[in-house]
């Protein structure tokens, strides 16, 4: 019995090498270095497999990618440049209790985060009661007065959200940004999980992993829930801005496992406050629209005039009821950066209770005393600009040189609404295939939030992972990978 | 269906059928070319060039292999086989939601091998080879098609590209060869007159085809006869006319809208005009306008169809 414990631990010895644990905590091995229990399945299958066989099903995995066409386009390069979204082999797992909490916490903050909307943009009381500024909410980019005073279908703002998880050092899970416009990235979490079924699938039988393959039927139900009054078969549909959006292949992917139609601004146009598309049969009515495009770009008549994306006359259609369009406008303002670190209080307003899943801490530039604060500790904290999405438009101060601080104090100085700051959080790493050994990366995790006549959460997301060394940004446009995350029963 | 897809589909198909018929064509062209007959390399490249529709930038420079790998590979190009081939991908990648995943993945494969750096090795090492493993990737492509779409409007889109596309070039090439087919240089041995005329056959991949119904007595106005009137061979003009009607039957009768007068009759004129008149009566009148008014017909059922299925005023639509 011992001898046999001996030759595992060696396996393992082999398995791991120099793979190095410090501050951050590691979501396969305790600080000890052992294997925490429910990663010891993984670890055992791992350390059995000769090493060019993980190498090969890694291959065969890429391959698979490439073929199917499953890429994302670059922007700032030569357009339309396609890149597979790179992939790590091992799951990435989280257990039933842990998963019980986010799925609450999520639950919890996506109601209340629709509650905000729905009031701000009726009676505004949260703001009569000052316990946002109005300043804060009227200046925000992503607010849109013409809002004001609509309803919307069962009043939900937000049907499709995705938002972001750390895991601090302490093994609690916090919330990073919710992204309540147009998030993406879950046709790569439906199609990682088809790739780790065919790679890993005993091991995947053994696990007990909760399925999620339902995601695109539930999105369908939550989007034909949402369609306008006396619409019994409504035309659903999902707007692209077309084939140059980096996630172009996730809008053909979710159309096709909805059967729905794809269409493009170029399909639709609107008369007497109706949109139809363009068919080869003549002009067809839409009643639904799951709106893949920005605000900005969604009306030139309303929005910006300079944009062909979207279709003249929508905004009008919208107001006068006779299409949906899911998201609805202006709900960016819920998840501007500056309103994230009142969200604690928006959950107390609305729903009196507490926050199950905790902000990461925040600091605001409008706030003279803050704001000195940070611009005397550039070099330890993260800063965002508000509007920013992707990995954009960010200073992550141990990394950066003394021209960029210098560069990001100018910018705070000039426009201090415009960012927030955080400190440099040492969130979770786990373990990747890097060449052909174990090394930990940073990681995250981003579920996916569908409202409709409830709040519903497939029990899964997208692990995004930094692949590169120390990397803190985990953003596909920059460099960051994915990994299949499987919650177990 | 959208508009915009049907149109996508449709190029898609014309791309791939248009990059199928230029591998073969060159093929052809080069391997003519290993016989020394009194025909020169650059004459037979302006035959080519002729019977691929004149496209520009494609000057003869005196060197063949640079000008065979410009045919293929040079996507700026717009006569290339690898501009067809990123012309059919993009418009598949457009309409990803309405082709198979086997699709996708085969065009993919294709668009890969293309442009990867093997594909001018292989070019250098043997180009028959090389064009070879192109015509399968369309090949394979066209099976997987029929076997994976669901056979409905969009299936019918493909059909409809492939033919039109597939009839014009067959009326182009025809009408190139047509005058030399029947007054050969008088100094010509036979031998290489032969060759021309199984040249011909092979563009349209109908040598067998054609031997098993008049054996290998290879006579111009057989030739003639077989690919333009032929009924059951899928390369022949008359053939590919029927396709192009049967398409168009079949998509308005899956939709609720009626075509244009004009367009049924254009499409049943080109069909009565193929089923109803000999070789000998071709043959008797002036075969070159006749060969030219298929390219004429196809063009304004081209324009038809687009006017009607795709780029329609929106006007017109509502007074429905």
């Amino acid at each position: 019995m011992s001898s046999g414990r001996q030759v595992e631990q060696m396996e393992m010895d082999t398995l791991f090498g120099d793979y190095p644990l410090d501050r951050a905590f590691d979501e396969m091995r305790e600080a000890d270095g052992a294997v925490r229990p429910h990663y010891r399945a993984l670890a055992e299958t791992l350390a059995r497999l000769p090493h060019d066989e993980l190498q090969r099903r890694k291959q065969s995995a890429d391959l698979s990618f490439l073929t199917q066409g499953i890429t994302f386009t670059v922007y700032g390069r030569d357009e339309g440049t396609e890149r597979i979204f790179p992939y790590d082999l091992l799951p990435r797992l989280i257990t039933a209790s842990e998963w019980d909490q986010i799925e609450r916490g999520l639950t919890q903050r996506i109601t209340a985060l629709n509650l905000f909307l729905r009031d701000v943009y009726s009676d505004a009381k949260i703001l009569s009661d000052r316990i946002i500024p109005r300043e804060l909410v009227y200046s925000c980019k992503h607010y849109r007065r013409q809002m004001r005073g609509l309803t919307v279908p069962r009043n939900v703002y937000i049907a499709v959200v995705g938002s972001d998880l750390l895991r601090l050092n302490t093994g609690e899970f916090v919330v990073l940004e919710d992204n309540l416009r147009v998030p993406s990235g879950v046709s790569y979490m439906l199609t990682n999980r088809r790739v780790m079924k065919r790679t890993f699938p005993i091991l995947f039988n053994s696990y007990g992993v909760r399925p999620i393959e339902h995601y695109p039927q539930v999105l369908l139900a939550t989007l034909r829930s949402l369609a306008p009054e006396g619409r019994p078969e409504p035309n659903i549909v999902l707007l692209t801005p077309g084939v140059f959006n980096s996630a172009y292949f996730e809008h053909t992917y979710l159309a096709r496992q909805m059967g729905i139609d794809l269409v493009e601004g170029r399909d639709l146009v609107t008369h007497d406050n109706i949109v139809y598309m363009r068919t080869t049969d003549g002009l067809k009515r839409v009643d639904v629209i799951y709106r893949r495009v920005d605000d900005d770009f969604s009306d030139p008549l309303i929005f910006r005039a300079d944009s062909s994306l979207g279709c003249a006359g929508l905004f009008n259609a919208y107001r006068a009821g006779n299409v949906t369009v899911s998201n609805a406008f202006g709900t960016g303002l819920a998840d501007d950066k500056a309103l994230y670190a009142y969200v604690p209080r928006i959950i107390r307003y609305y729903l009196n209770e507490d926050p199950i899943l905790n902000n990461v801490e925040t600091y605001l530039l409008n706030d003279e005393k803050e704001r000195r604060h940070v611009l005397a500790n550039l070099d330890k904290l993260v800063v965002k600009a508000v509007g920013e999405s992707g990995g954009y438009g960010m200073l992550i101060g141990p990394q950066s040189t003394v021209a960029q601080r210098e560069e990001f104090a100018r910018r705070i100085e000039a426009n201090p609404r415009n960012y927030i700051a955080q400190p440099t959080l040492d969130f979770s790493r786990a373990p990747c295939l890097i060449g052909n050994h174990l090394e930990p990366r940073h990681v995250d995790l981003r579920p996916y939030v569908l409202f409709g006549d409830k709040v519903n959460i497939v029990p899964g997301g997208l692990t995004r992972v930094a692949l590169e060394k120390g990397s803190l940004v985990v953003n596909s446009s920059q460099g960051g990978g994915s990994k299949d995350t499987w919650i177990l029963e | 269906m959208l508009s915009r897809v049907a149109d996508s589909l449709y190029w898609m198909s014309r791309y791939l059928e248009r990059a199928e018929n230029t591998v073969r064509q060159l093929d052809v062209t080069l391997s003519l070319m290993l016989d020394i007959s009194g025909t020169s390399a650059e004459v037979r490249w302006q035959r080519l060039m002729a019977s691929l529709g004149r496209p520009p930038s494609m000057e003869w420079d005196g060197d063949l292999e640079s000008m065979a790998r410009k045919l293929i590979f040079d996507g700026t190009n717009r006569a290339s086989v690898t501009y067809c081939v990123n012309g059919a991908r993009e418009n598949a990648r457009q309409v990803r939601e309405e082709i198979s995943s086997e699709q996708w993945a085969r065009l993919n494969r294709l668009f890969h091998q293309i442009h990867s750096p093997n594909a001018q090795a292989q070019f250098s090492n043997s180009i028959n080879d090389a064009l070879a493993s192109v015509v399968d990737g369309i090949h394979l492509f066209k099976g997987v098609s029929d076997t994976t779409m669901i056979h409905g409007q969009g299936w019918q889109f493909i059909r409809l590209g492939r033919y039109l596309e597939r009839a014009y070039a067959t009326a182009t090439l025809l009408e190139v060869y047509q005058p030399a087919l029947f007054h050969p240089a008088e100094r010509e041995h036979s031998g290489y007159q032969y060759l021309e005329l199984v040249g011909l056959l092979r563009c349209c991949t109908s040598f067998e085809a054609y031997c098993q119904v008049y054996t290998a007595d290879l006579a111009p106005d057989r030739i003639l006869e077989f690919l333009l009137l032929n009924r059951d061979f899928p390369h022949a003009v008359r053939y590919t006319a029927d396709g192009i009607r049967h398409a168009i039957e079949s998509i308005q009768r899956t939709g609720g809208r009626r075509p244009p007068e004009e367009l049924t009759s254009v499409v049943g004129r080109l069909h009565a005009m193929l089923g109803f008149t000999t070789i000998g009566e071709i043959l008797a009148g002036d075969t070159g306008a006749f060969l030219h008014s298929i390219r004429e017909q196809c063009m304004k059922i081209h324009e038809l169809i687009y006017g009607h299925y795709v780029d329609y005023s929106i006007h017109s639509a509502l007074a429905v």
